[in-house]
């Protein structure tokens, strides 16, 4: 799933700069993390209504990444949007520019950070898992993804900082080489990481190409 | 026989070598550097110039190996991987190597959010054994990493890389060390050891599996200047293991340097005793000017 986090007030306040606003949240990823579903586009509508900006109306996409299925639904709030100088999109980035293509009239600006490609832990716990590289090598360390999970990508990990199984970058962090060795070493596999894994052909991800 | 370096003659003929840091300054006034220098020049076989040190932008060891050079002081240039991709890596192998560096050590880099510019982007294309592997072959066999020949001129360097014994997972770290071996490293510096035991620990284990044969092994050591700096080593630099006895030591001491440069002393002449190690790697984080009296008290001279 994609990890969305709502920007702080102040900086959407400020990017909507008094202007009427037609708000738009997401079905899927935004609302699973709490920060683009129906609850949080209504609130999001008191918050701004209580500042003195003009709500023009609002709608929840399903889901904002589907450009047809956005258009359609778009249509029906035609006059709301033609009320609206800014239209605030509460969805991941991919959100933001599919709504950006569709709609010409208002500015359309984003009201959360994308973060990464993660696993919902728990509620409003989220952990990165995935980057999205375009060639997957997790089986060579039994499903678990370096690239992703080690601050430096090592494949050849860990490095120096390792310490009681945290990342020098930080205590809440795991070191994800600490589990790759202990997993590897509990299925009598670490023989397995004896051997230099390549560096990664980079090509095959899109990441710099399109 | 034709040696790469001083540095890989004398380990080679006489079995122990010293080397020396000398951190780069923060700015581009060559005299800094060249001041550290004169003060060190005569007290190691070769020196090494650190790579923007836990991500702190300073004067690049490139150019710091080039004045090294000119002032016919024999350099360890620092490679970290944190800063530049495959492409500029083995370019400036090439490079340093064109104008006459020798030793080159490999190292996958502290994470940039320790340092001065933590909005930085980490490149991290290759990882310090992948690097070293890529060097190697670059030397060996006159490939890039892409298999692309080399047209003019292999880099005949001696490969350095570093290793943590106190690092975690214990048992994982000599495998790590045997891996870096396989990718090609001639000589290892340790990180710096405080924790004789566990430093024990880990050599007891490398040379049981015959690795003090294939790779020179330099046990870091670096002298406590004051007890501030105790301490940011102890709880704030990442893989550094000062146990409590040194750490209590520095504590009570009424003259924190004078206890420091002891503890240094004591730990060398246990190092010179320990099998497998090949030599000492003097790391006086902003204290070189105690690197002549070090090297000369504790007989490394």
């Amino acid at each position: 799933m994609i990890i969305t986090k709502q920007k702080d007030l102040e900086s959407i306040i400020c990017l909507i700069q008094k202007d009427p606003v037609f708000i738009v949240g997401c079905s899927q990823c935004a609302t699973l993390c709490k920060t683009g579903g129906e609850n949080e586009v209504k609130e999001m509508v008191s918050i701004l209504k209580d500042k003195d900006i003009n709500v023009t109306g609002w709608v929840v996409l399903d889901p904002a990444c589907h450009f047809l299925n956005d258009k359609r639904i778009l249509k029906n709030h035609k006059d709301e949007l033609k009320k609206a100088k800014k239209v605030l999109v509460l969805a991941c980035g991919n959100g933001v520019q599919t709504v950006a293509e569709i709609i010409d009239d208002a500015k359309v600006i984003p009201g959360l950070d994308t973060l990464f490609l993660g696993e919902i832990k728990r509620a409003n716990e989220f952990e990165k898992r995935c980057n999205l590289c375009g060639e997957c090598i997790q089986y060579l360390f039994d499903g678990l993804c370096p690239i992703s999970r080690c601050p430096k990508s090592m494949l050849n990990g860990p490095c120096g900082g390792s310490i009681n199984g945290k990342c020098e970058i930080s205590k809440d962090l795991d070191c994800i080489w600490e589990l790759i060795i202990k997993k590897l070493d509990n299925e009598k596999k670490l023989y397995l990481l004896k051997k230099i894994v390549e560096p990664k052909d980079w090509s095959k991800s899109l990441v710099m190409t399109r | 026989m034709q040696y790469r370096s001083n540095l890989e003659k004398v380990l080679k003929t006489e079995g122990f070598a010293v080397t020396a840091e000398i951190g780069p300054p923060k700015g581009c006034d060559a005299e800094k550097i060249k001041e550290k220098a004169e003060i060190v020049k005569n007290c190691a076989d070769a020196f090494n110039v650190t790579d923007n040190q836990t991500a702190v932008v300073r004067l690049s060891s490139f150019g710091s190996s080039v004045i090294l050079l000119d002032m016919g002081l024999e350099p360890i240039m620092q490679m970290a991987c944190r800063d530049r991709n495959r492409i500029a890596l083995q370019s400036d192998v090439l490079g340093a190597c064109a104008v006459g560096v020798r030793n080159i050590l490999f190292i996958t880099g502290d994470h940039q959010c320790f340092g001065n510019h933590p909005g930085a982007r980490g490149v991290f294309d290759l990882d310090s054994i992948q690097l070293i592997k890529i060097v190697k072959d670059m030397r060996d066999e006159g490939v890039f990493q892409s298999g692309d020949e080399i047209k003019f001129g292999n880099p005949n360097v001696f490969i350095g890389g570093a290793a943590n014994p106190f690092a975690d997972p214990l048992s994982f770290r000599v495998d790590r060390l045997e891996k870096k071996i396989l990718a090609g490293v001639d000589f290892i510096q340790t990180q710096s050891v405080f924790n004789l035991e566990r430093f024990n620990l880990w050599m007891d284990e490398v040379c049981s599996r015959g690795l003090d044969k294939k790779v020179f092994v330099l046990a870091g050591v670096t002298p406590l200047k004051s007890l501030k700096m105790c301490e940011r080593m102890k709880f704030h630099v990442p893989g550094v293991d000062i146990p409590d006895e040194i750490y209590n030591r520095m504590k009570n001491a009424s003259d924190p340097a004078k206890e420091g440069f002891d503890i240094s002393l004591e730990l060398i002449k246990e190092i010179k005793k320990t099998k497998g190690v090949s030599g000492v790697h003097i790391t006086a984080l902003f204290w070189e000017d105690i690197i002549p009296s070090l090297v000369s008290e504790s007989g490394l001279l």
